[in-house]
């Protein structure tokens, strides 16, 4: 067989070993929506209702029917796409989701992009010069990035940069009043704004988008530039490195070509974490910034006590952490040299 | 000649006892900074145990001076919007802050070395139901799982303590089975099981004390991940209530005035959140560095 089909076959392989985990998050948020404080068919019949009428919902609710029943019922509503009706806005969860999911995609990619970018160089910097101060400033500040609370760090450039610099603008959602949001293509403002040429536009999505951007970024580049550290100090100390030095070849080239891409394939698979992290971190930071993700649309409904949205929220928030974790292992299959050469 | 003696008898009864202590000294030159987090976690420990003795004011009376004053001599950390003494406020919140995060992080190692010793002792059914789990907690984002659970079961600190708890379990269950299957044949375990100790007795006497030094670095770096869950479930508005002074809630109620220009609300709660995470991590490094020199990352 030739490597490219062994390799579609992985990935196919892949993707069925998801449905057991997506199976496993089903019945977790179909659990949490059982585990209402009180009795749920009371709570969603309202304070002034009679037994007569708790009943009645009960029944309309299927909550009278065994569990397995009801659960096959909450997964056939899942299907259709109904998560139910957010009690603060009146809308169907869904449509609340869908609107709000660009804003928190285009935030946590860009932050996932810009700690890449910084993080990786910086990984690499520290194992070349292992014990020297660059290592140390790196370890230190590795340690330094994963005990910073993001919603501190938020505050904090935010009283720097809007408050005493005032380079930033009010941290009020993702366009200044003054602008016209571009035409909707991507959803990503910066994009769209790319799109449409409206370059003013862009930039003042950029202002709004920096600061937010920022404190997510300082948060996930400590775990990327740690195994990014890690990895290469494991790959330079390895047999085929050392036979690429002895065979003369340039260190740069030992470096990117031998080395750092060998050390990669850990970086990516370690990168499932720094998810987890990043998507939780996320709803911090749309909360400090007032950034009209889905992160902020959840922290209102958890105060209001709004549950169909709390957990259309989780649902949404761990199937988007499955189709990432997959993304990523499709990715490391793909770019693997070992899979399909020793078959 | 009598150097020479003693070396060899060192050298007879194995290595001298002394070793552990150079090799630890050693470390700490290495790595000067770890001496540093022995010494603040000291300072948060006596924090939070001496705390509500030692602070001058009352950490929930209002109007103590005068509202949103910047730090001086009678306040250090200020005042906040209600008159509040900032810097009483901080101190007094350690005990909470580290009580909700050590239960949480007691109870998950409890259950997940439980879980995780069967798992990697006996194989089989427990191995299975306990990977099944442990996979579904991990399918979840951990933050937002924990605010799915606490949302859910309700609004209290025991909640949250429990919503820790669980999302920290996979990381205690998976370590201790893996720790435990590498020891399950080991020699000195077939001599336990030979010389009749039954199989339960096999695991918690013989071999899970060996997977302890592991799992300490484990709980060390466990233990920050746990201080900055809760505070940041607490600045969403979950779990703690106003007006008990906690880390989270406090930046929480400063976040309002950041625009203002009254840092001092923000910056010292936070602060003293950061430096306890910071911390526990670099005791977790610290520790890692002396259990198991080969992980050091």
């Amino acid at each position: 067989m030739s490597p490219i089909w062994l390799k579609v076959r992985k990935v196919a392989l892949r993707l069925l070993e998801a449905l057991p985990t997506v199976f496993g998050i089903l019945v977790v948020c179909f659990l949490l929506t059982r585990a209402l404080p009180g009795d749920p068919a009371a709570y969603f019949a309202g304070p002034m209702a009679d037994q007569a009428s708790i009943e009645e919902v009960r029944r309309n609710l299927g909550l009278d029917q065994p569990l397995p029943v009801q659960f096959l019922t909450y997964v056939k509503d899942l299907a259709q796409g109904d998560l139910g009706v957010a009690v603060s806005t009146g809308q169907p969860v869904v449509s609340e989701l869908a609107n709000r999911l660009p804003a928190s995609l285009e935030l946590t990619l860009g932050a996932l992009l810009l700690s890449f970018i910084i993080a990786v160089p910086l990984g690499v910097l520290a194992a070349t010069r292992p014990n020297t101060w660059i290592d140390h400033i790196c370890r230190f500040l590795v340690t330094a990035g994963v005990s910073l609370p993001t919603f501190f760090t938020g505050l904090a450039l935010m009283y720097v940069f809007y408050y005493l610099l005032d380079w930033a603008p009010p941290p009020m959602g993702r366009l200044d009043m003054m602008y016209l949001p571009p035409d909707s293509v991507t959803g990503f403002l910066t994009i769209d704004a790319i799109i449409a040429g409206e370059w003013e536009v862009l930039r003042a999505a950029l202002a709004q988008l920096a600061l937010p951007l920022i404190t997510l970024a300082l948060f996930t580049l400590a775990p990327i530039a740690r195994m990014t550290r890690a990895a290469m100090l494991q790959t330079l100390g390895s047999d085929f490195v050392r036979t690429a030095r002895a065979a003369g070849l340039s260190g740069r080239r030992v470096l990117v070509t031998y080395a750092f891409r060998n050390a990669l394939l850990p970086v990516v698979t370690t990168l499932g974490m720094v998810f987890s992290f990043v998507l939780g971190a996320n709803v911090l930071v749309e909360k400090v910034f007032a950034w009209p993700g889905i992160g902020s649309f959840a922290v209102e409904a958890l105060v209001v006590s709004d549950y169909a949205a709390v957990q259309g929220f989780v649902l949404s928030m761990a199937l988007l952490f499955v189709a990432l974790n997959l993304l990523i292992d499709v990715i490391y299959t793909m770019i693997d040299p070992r899979v399909g050469e020793d078959a | 000649m009598n150097s020479a003696n003693t070396a060899a008898s060192a050298q007879l009864q194995g290595p001298p006892r002394t070793s552990y202590w150079q090799h630890l000294r050693h470390v700490a030159s290495e790595n000067p900074v770890t001496g540093m987090a022995f010494g603040l976690f000291a300072l948060f420990i006596g924090m939070a145990i001496f705390g509500p003795y030692l602070v001058p004011y009352d950490p929930l009376n209002t109007g103590v001076g005068p509202a949103l004053q910047p730090p001086s001599a009678a306040h250090w950390f200020g005042t906040d919007q209600l008159g509040r003494d900032v810097f009483s406020r901080v101190v007094v919140a350690t005990r909470l802050d580290l009580l909700i995060s050590v239960s949480a992080v007691a109870i998950s190692f409890v259950l997940g070395s439980i879980m995780g010793s069967f798992a990697g002792y006996f194989g089989g059914w427990t191995d299975r139901i306990t990977g099944r789990l442990v996979d579904t907690i991990m399918a979840f984002p951990l933050f937002v799982l924990a605010m799915g659970i606490v949302a859910a079961a309700g609004n209290t600190v025991e909640n949250i303590v429990y919503a820790t708890a669980i999302i920290n379990l996979p990381f205690y269950a998976r370590m201790a089975r893996a720790e435990v299957s590498i020891r399950r044949n080991a020699g000195f375990v077939q001599a336990a099981r030979l010389s009749g100790n039954s199989e339960l007795r096999v695991l918690f006497g013989h071999i899970f004390p060996n997977t302890l030094p592991p799992m300490m670095v484990q709980i060390s770096l466990n233990m920050g991940w746990a201080i900055l869950n809760a505070a940041g479930l607490s600045f969403i508005g979950l779990g703690v209530q106003p007006p008990a002074p906690e880390w989270g809630i406090m930046v929480a109620e400063g976040a309002n005035f950041i625009i203002s220009g009254e840092w001092w609300l923000v910056i010292f709660p936070g602060m003293a959140l950061m430096l306890a995470v910071f911390t526990f991590n670099l005791i977790g490094d610290g520790l890692r560095d002396l259990v198991d020199p080969q992980r050091r990352t």
